[in-house]
């Protein structure tokens, strides 16, 4: 367990966007179930391409996108020697990579949905 | 191999931290692949019965969507597992708790193996392979 500064802060994002992407995925099964039922699934489809929707996906984007990078910065302390000394400089390092992917990512993704594609 | 911190010593849970770690890699490939086909380059406009047909005709990534249901899933309901363990003190609600998560977890593996492997795309949509 943590207390303060960049390790809570890691670990707690950690275990909101785990579950987070876990709950996601549970849906995402029985939505793809659904295949065995064509029309019904196509019927379904309203319901993610809904603006709400889409502005979740890229929220959904940003926790599989910061679970993917905070796990890196794991790897890094469990193996590798310099990693703990090191861990708060990775935190920064890493949060600022996510900030360069996520942005422009999410500014394409949600560019159909207020421009038209 | 040097580890600043501590880490399970045996048994199942030595074996969990490694699976974390390992699917955990591997997810970081799988899953931002994924989420780089399926929302970035196409989008949910896109996407529709007949383009997962167009998809699943094509044995890679039915393979690619089969390892990463797996590996995410295991990964997923693992963590859950920790997570249950550091809050749920009382032992009956673990008991409860703990069973669901297998239940819940048992059926939808299932769910996702089952479509993986036994949809059949309909004749006239074969394998472009692509995307």
């Amino acid at each position: 367990m943590y207390r303060g500064r960049e390790g809570m802060w890691s670990w707690i994002l950690h275990r909101v966007t785990g579950l987070g992407i876990l709950l996601f995925l549970a849906i995402h099964i029985v939505d793809i179930y659904l295949l065995g039922w064509p029309d019904l699934f196509n019927k379904l489809l309203f319901f993610y391409r809904h603006p709400v929707f889409r502005v979740a996906e890229v929220f959904l984007a940003a926790a599989a996108l910061y679970h993917a990078l905070n796990g890196i910065r794991i790897l890094l302390v469990d193996f590798w020697v310099e990693g703990t000394r090191f861990h708060r400089q990775i935190f920064w390092a890493q949060m600022v990579l996510f900030l360069l992917i996520w942005i422009p990512a999410s500014l394409w993704m949600l560019s159909p949905v207020v421009f038209g594609r | 191999m040097y580890a600043g911190r501590e880490r399970p010593t045996g048994g199942f849970e030595l074996f969990a931290w490694f699976f974390m770690r390992i699917s955990g890699l591997l997810l970081i490939i799988l899953v931002l692949g994924h989420l780089a086909i399926m929302h970035v380059i196409h989008t949910v406009d896109e996407i529709d019965f007949d383009f997962v047909a167009r998809r699943w005709g094509s044995p890679f990534w039915r393979t690619y969507d089969l390892v990463m249901l797996w590996l995410a899933l295991l990964h997923g309901l693992n963590g859950l597992r920790t997570v249950i363990d550091d809050y749920v003190h009382r032992r009956g609600w673990r008991v409860v708790s703990l069973a669901a998560l297998a239940v819940i977890g048992f059926v939808l593996l299932a769910m996702g193996t089952q479509i993986i492997l036994t949809f059949e795309v309909p004749s006239g949509q074969m394998a472009s392979g692509l995307p």
